[in-house]
Order: structure tokens, then sequence, then C-alpha cells
């Protein structure tokens, strides 16, 4: 009893440094993602949507939802995540309707809702931008331990983004669920979701 | 007669094969563009297949269609944070293969100067450190293409 605790106590612990070394924690879950359940907090956060409504994470309670980190000027690695969430969402049918694809920006200054509108619409219809006062986006980040950082470049104006590359997913009712990487296969995204998506499945 | 004329064809193969260029030692396949919505970076990408018998140096890349072309490295780090850096070469090792692929190494293309569109094919010049150019036709597709 008190064994368990303690090793909860500990996977809890490394969570922080690295959410990976709990996958094996629970062999009995029926999750092929990293289970997080217990280990983040709710979803929460005040921001704008990329049709410029101020939102918060009531606005998508009954959606399950996946929050990712990343910003419009990336062209190489957030397409990719975006372009697999979306043939993650085609494979799921109908059941993908139950699903948001939060992506929000850590890149506020440039990516205003109209950049992100047009920019959340080229991947699919289920993404959703969001943007705001980077204060309110540093507070989410750091809610999920999400570092991103800013490098400044001299020349000429622009400047280096980087942004965790986790997708957190949490369930209809906010409670954080699963953790995918960009190394974890659409198969797995799928076989995860459909068991949060179907009705009576995990809640 | 007939020994001179063979002799003339072999002159004037020998300093092919002595001095192929970089650039035509270079086979490049699977060449295309990520197209981003307004005028966002876009990603090029393209495999590079080295035949030839020495390296082949990339230093740069041109477009008429592009204002800026730049070579790029996307990496993950040891927190899981993605992050894009600068290349001044990359090598392609005789007899190997450089894969820009997503994720990895990338032509990062900015300033459009007119609007693309998914089915449009844009040419990308490769220039070589000794100074061979290869130009490669891309083909442009939609922002959520997977490989
Ligand atoms: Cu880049």
């Amino acid at each position: 009893m008190k064994l368990s605790r303690f090793a909860r106590l500990v996977c809890l612990l490394i969570a922080g440094i690295m959410l990976a070394a709990c996958q094996r924690h629970d062999e009995a879950a029926p999750w092929q993602l990293t289970d997080i359940s217990g280990h983040m907090p709710d979803l929460s956060f005040r921001l704008t949507d990329d049709q410029g409504k101020a939102v918060t994470a009531a606005d998508y309670h009954g959606k399950v939802t996946l929050l990712y980190f990343g910003y419009t000027h990336c062209p190489d690695v957030c397409p990719l995540t975006l372009a697999h969430l979306h043939v993650v969402m085609q494979r799921l049918g109908n059941l993908a309707d139950g699903a948001r694809i939060l992506f929000v920006s850590v890149d506020p200054s440039r990516d205003t809702p109209e950049a992100l509108h047009a920019y959340a619409n080229a991947f699919d219809p289920r993404v959703v931008g969001l943007t705001g006062a980077p204060s309110d986006i540093e507070s989410l980040t750091k809610r999920y331990r999400a570092a991103f950082s800013r490098e400044p470049d001299k020349s000429g104006g622009s400047y280096d983004v980087s942004h965790s590359s986790g997708i957190y997913i949490f369930d209809a009712n906010g409670h954080a669920r699963l953790l995918a990487t960009p190394e974890d296969s659409q198969d797995k995204l799928i076989h995860d979701l459909h068991l949060l998506l179907s009705p009576g499945g995990a809640t | 007669m007939k020994r001179h004329a063979l002799l003339a064809w072999l002159m004037t193969l020998l300093p092919l094969a002595a001095c192929a260029t970089q650039a035509e030692q270079i086979k490049a396949g699977y060449a295309w563009i990520r197209l981003l919505p307004a005028d966002l970076p876009a990603g090029g990408y393209v495999l590079l297949n080295n035949q030839g018998t020495s390296n082949a140096i990339l230093v740069s890349a041109q477009s008429g269609t592009y204002g800026s072309v730049m070579l790029h490295q996307s990496s993950t780090d040891t927190r899981g944070s993605d992050t894009m850096r600068m290349l001044d070469h990359l090598t392609i090792p005789a007899h190997g293969q450089v894969a820009l692929v997503p994720a990895s190494y990338h032509l990062m293309l900015q300033q459009a100067k007119h609007p693309l569109k998914p089915g449009d094919k844009v040419d990308i010049t490769l220039n070589f450190a000794d100074g061979s150019h290869l130009q490669i036709p891309f083909l442009v597709r939609p922002a959520n293409a997977t490989d």
C-alpha cells in the first residue's frame, strides 16, 4: 500500500522531467500513447480563437481536445504534425466530429486570428487556431510544462521560435489523459482517440 | 582512319568522366513544396542521390519564384522542443543519399513572387561547392499533404 503510493509519487516526479518514463506504469491500461491521467492539470485557458472570439476551455467542454503548440511561420514541423492529425481525423470518420485540435500559437505578435484562421483551415476543419496575450499563452505552456523560447535573429527582424512538440490529449470533461509525441504512429493516435471518442468508451 | 576516330571518341569521353561536376553527379527525385496560406514560409523537399565517386556539397539554392531560399534543418532537443537552424552547406556523400524531408533537412522558401496553388511546378536551382548548378522542378502540394 505504502510502496504503491511511493511509486506513484516517484512516477509523478519523473513525469515532470520525462513523461515517457510512465509509459509502462500500468500494464493493464488500454492506451498505446503515454497515459498522463492525474499527472497533468485539467484544460484551462483564456485565449482568442481564429474567428477573433474570446474563448476559454469551457467552450470546448464535450469535445475531446488535442492541444498542440506551434506558430504559423513554422514551415516544416508544425505542418507535418497538423497534416498527420488531419489524416488521423479522416481515418476516425464521424467520430472526429467529437474532437478539436487546439493549435496554440507561441508567436502571438505575428499570429493574428486572421492569420491563424487561414492556417488552421488549410489543414483540417477541426483545427482551431488560438492566440492571445503573451502572458496568457505563457501560463498555458507553463501549465503543461511545454517549454518554448524565442531567439532573435540579428539579420532582418525575423526570429526563430522553438516549441514543445508534444500533443496533449484531454477527454470531453477537460481532464488530461494522454501525451503523443511526433514519433508516435497515426495508428496509436487512432486507437486511443477511438477509445476516448466512442460513446460509453473510456471517460 | 578507324583508329583515329576511336581515339577521338575516347578523348571526348575521358574529360567527361574525370570532370563530372558535383551537379552532374546528383540525381534528384521526389521534389515537392508544402504550400501554406498567405505569404507564410513554405518547406521544400527533395531526395538527392549522389551517383558519383566524390562528395557533392550543396552550398545554396535559389528560385525565380521565391525571394529567399535557405537551407534549413529541423531538430528536436532533449526536452522535446522543436527548432530550426540554417545550414551553410550540406554534403551528399559519394554513392550516398541525403533526404530533404519533413522534420529534417528542408529548403525554407520565403517571399513568393506570385500566388501559388497545388499542382504548380516551381523551379529551384541548387548550387554546389564547385560552382555547378542543378535546376529541379518542385511540385506544389497542399498544406496537409503527408510525405
Ligand atoms: Cu526552416
